[in-house]
């Protein structure tokens, strides 16, 4: 009674918090590790821990003796970091790749920016991005799916979108590529190789309805990029059939649907109001575009969203909330 | 029927209506109770009583000391012990009258019998001057003065009155009670405003959490049979009952920034207000009661209480009649909990728009603050659409016309921001000052023109 506080309005406080969050990301990234685990087995396990591991720890360690405040180690979100990253590795990735990749983005792309919500690129990314260009070869060491459970033996190979770019820039069409590799429409939407993240649809986008019915994300990101991804598809595929890959596609290969969903969606590096959202979504599906028909990489997802990543700050400023009184 | 509910952000916190059942307690009188002269927006009264004098119940003890100002009252009988500076409740020293408490006489021509009186006044000047000469001031927060509001400067007309029952802030009941327990006496308020207005049409709105006072209330009206009246319910949305917002909800007009509701036609009065509205009208009676919830969530359910207190009655009497305060209680506050006042020191005085004495547990600690996510939920919460997390930069940056520029005036000082931010940022904290500062140079660049 002698203790009471007196403070300013107001006196309640919601009960979500930051912590509370990145807790909510890590249950929703949860089924699509849950497959990509069963799919790829022990070296996914391996290439999980080793990322999650890592991330955290250097950014327990960064704050507390680099940068002498240990108040600015997030935890969870560091973790959310980890485990995306590891989500953007081929299961054959060494492990000593994935710990580079953790320096990069936790070192370079999170802390020297100042820690949480400072960055302007989004870590995980980053380091992908990273390891893509420094280590062409591990990085691009697909595994068909082959882990606990379906086949014998794990056979490495490229990636559909892989396979269909190297077949295109040799000059053949969509239908002598498939035919060559012994695949058919069908098939090209069932064996998607890919890293751990990239191979369940349905787990990615069961995690990502969760976070909408937390109300953690919104939808207007993940659904232009989406919409412009399919709009553009369907377009080029109309018009040339053999030349450019269709909708359904695109949409499905790659990360598409794990850098729309989750990556994109990242609150630090992503706009801040519904409008920007939907800005920053077409600009990345037409960048993701640009780059799988007219580039010379397969898959694009990683750099259209560090390409738009750098817009953000700007189309924060350009859009503003609808103000009471002020139309 | 479809609910009202206004168009920008808003929150939805739990309604935590504790004291919802508690019927009405009269309180008895205390030894000594401390009237404030600065118990509503404006000038301070002005004493016009000397230290020895005894006075009766509803004497007047202070007039007016401006246009914006109000009467006040003696809310018992007895002796001007002292006229002097004492602490209220946020502890800023304010002139009160000390009144030693002897018995409960009333002035003359006061009337005190319950019965219903719904013949409205035909005269506008004379249910004006009856409002004014009884201390009738908003109770829905503010405690602007009800004659001042219901006098529209020339030109200007009211299209609308909206009575506010939304009663949104979390805990607070005693807007709920006397919509239930002085029903008909509210009915007949808003009739005697809507006859001042100009005979415009009458809403009153309540928040779907209320459906006994949604039903009786409207069966009131169409008893009473007053034109122009209708109940609206209100969704369950905090800031319903801010005034601009429940403009929007109701009439889907806003008031435009620096303007006041009547540019849009619009008068909003509390209910509580209607029946002090009421009762200085129909039985001259002078605002010296009123309702306030005692409640919180670190005290038992048997502890929470709705009173009827008299204004000048120290919060340490009326705290003491519930009970002891609660072991584990952090922070009592004056008011709702996302607007209120935490209370600084229980000696103080109730005054006229008191409406609670609010006991918070753990629950009201502040969290440990985190680094901005930039999550947008402060953005995506505010009522008036303004960018607290950018509101927040602008202010460390010391960018003054950058605050202007981005409508930091607008802020009524909800606490939605705050209470959404996941990383326990002090939003409203930061943004009160640097709107004080705005403000501020707002005055003095018009007081130069």
């Amino acid at each position: 009674m002698d203790k009471l506080t007196v403070s300013p309005s107001p006196h309640l406080h919601s009960k979500v918090s930051t912590a509370s969050i990145m807790r909510d990301v890590v249950i929703a990234l949860s089924p699509a590790i849950v497959v990509s685990i069963l799919f790829y087995g022990w070296s996914e396990i391996l290439v999980l821990a080793v990322s999650s591991v890592s991330c955290v720890l250097l950014e327990w360690l960064i704050a507390k003796y680099l940068m002498k405040r240990p108040e600015l180690f997030s935890g969870w979100s560091a973790l959310v970091t980890g485990l995306l990253l590891a989500m953007n590795l081929p299961s054959t990735t060494p492990w000593w790749i994935a710990v580079v990749g953790a320096v990069v983005a936790i070192g370079v792309a999170k802390m020297s920016f100042g820690g949480l919500g400072q960055n302007l690129f989004n870590p995980a990314i980053t380091a992908r991005v990273f390891l893509l260009i420094s280590f062409p070869v591990q990085m691009t060491n697909w595994t068909v799916p082959n882990g606990f459970i379906g086949g014998v033996d794990a056979i490495s190979g490229a990636t559909p979108l892989g396979i269909i770019k190297e077949g295109l820039k040799a000059g053949e069409s969509i239908s002598e590529v498939l035919a060559a590799n012994g695949m058919n429409a069908h098939t090209l939407l069932r064996d998607i190789g890919g890293s751990g993240g990239e191979i369940s649809a349905l787990a990615l986008i069961a995690g990502f309805i969760y976070l909408l019915v937390r109300k953690v994300v919104k939808p207007w990101i993940p659904l232009s990029i989406l919409a412009t991804i399919a709009a553009i598809a369907a377009i080029f595929n109309g018009i040339d059939p053999e030349h450019f890959t269709g909708p359904n596609f695109n949409l499905i290969t790659g990360g598409v649907l794990l850098g729309a969903l989750f990556m994109a969606t990242d609150y630090v590096t992503s706009p801040m109001s519904k409008w920007g959202g939907v800005i920053y979504g077409v600009g990345i599906g037409l960048i993701v575009m640009m780059i799988r028909y007219f580039g010379s990489y397969p898959e694009g997802m990683s750099f259209a969203i560090l390409i738009m990543n750098c817009f953000v700050p700007l189309i924060n400023r350009a859009f503003h909330q609808k103000k009471y009184g002020r139309a | 029927m479809a609910k009202l509910t206004f168009s920008i952000g808003g929150i939805h916190p739990a309604d935590s209506k504790l004291a919802r059942d508690c019927k009405i307690e009269t309180l008895p009188l205390p030894d000594k109770v401390y009237v404030s002269m600065s118990q509503h927006l404006g000038a301070p009264a002005k004493p016009v009583v000397a230290v020895g004098d005894s006075v009766k119940t509803g004497q007047i003890l202070a007039e007016p000391g401006g246009f914006i100002s109000a009467y006040v009252h003696s809310p018992v009988s007895g002796t001007v012990k002292s006229i002097g500076p004492r602490k209220d409740l946020a502890g800023f020293n304010q002139t009160h009258i000390e009144i030693d408490v002897q018995g409960d006489e009333w002035a003359e021509g006061i009337d005190l019998t319950p019965e219903l009186v719904t013949a409205i006044p035909e005269d506008t000047a004379f249910i004006l001057d009856r409002i004014k000469m009884n201390g009738v001031v908003g109770l829905g927060g503010a405690t602007f003065p009800t004659h001042v509001k219901l006098s529209p400067p020339p030109g200007k007309k009211a299209d609308c009155l909206i009575l506010n029952g939304a009663e949104c802030e979390p805990f607070l009941t005693s807007d709920f009670r006397i919509l239930l327990e002085r029903t008909d006496e509210i009915v007949v308020g808003a009739a005697i405003m809507q006859k001042v207005l100009g005979c415009c049409p009458c809403v009153i709105g309540i928040e779907e959490n209320k459906p006994e006072a949604i039903a009786a209330v409207r069966a009131s009206v169409a008893r009473l049979a007053y034109p122009g009246i209708r109940v609206e319910t209100l969704r369950k949305r905090y800031p319903q009952g801010g005034e601009k917002q429940l403009i929007d909800a109701v009439m889907h007009r806003q008031v435009r920034s620096g303007g006041l509701p009547i540019d849009v036609g619009a008068v909003v009065q509390n209910v509580a207000t209607s029946l002090a509205v009421y009762e200085a009208v129909q039985k001259n009676k002078p605002l010296v009661t009123n309702v306030l919830t005692v409640t919180g969530d670190c005290i038992s359910p048997d502890r929470q209480h709705n009173y009827l207190f008299r204004i000048g009655m120290p919060l340490s009497f009326i705290a003491e009649q519930a009970g002891e305060v609660p072991e584990g209680a952090v922070k009592l506050v004056s008011g709702g909990p996302m607007m209120g006042k935490a209370i600084a020191n229980l000696d103080a005085a109730t005054v006229k728009g008191s409406s609670s004495i609010l006991y918070l547990g753990e629950s009201t600690r502040r969290g440990q603050q985190c680094p901005c996510i930039r999550c947008g939920r402060c953005a995506d919460a505010c009522p008036m659409g303004l960018e607290p997390f950018l509101l927040k930069r602008l202010w460390a940056a010391g960018d003054d016309s950058g605050l202007e520029a981005n409508a930091v005036q607008d802020c009524i000082e909800c606490g939605c921001c705050q209470y959404s931010c996941p990383a326990n940022i002090p939003l409203l904290d930061n943004i009160r000052m640097a709107k004080a500062r705005v403000m501020g140079i707002i005055r003095a660049r018009n007081a130069k023109k």
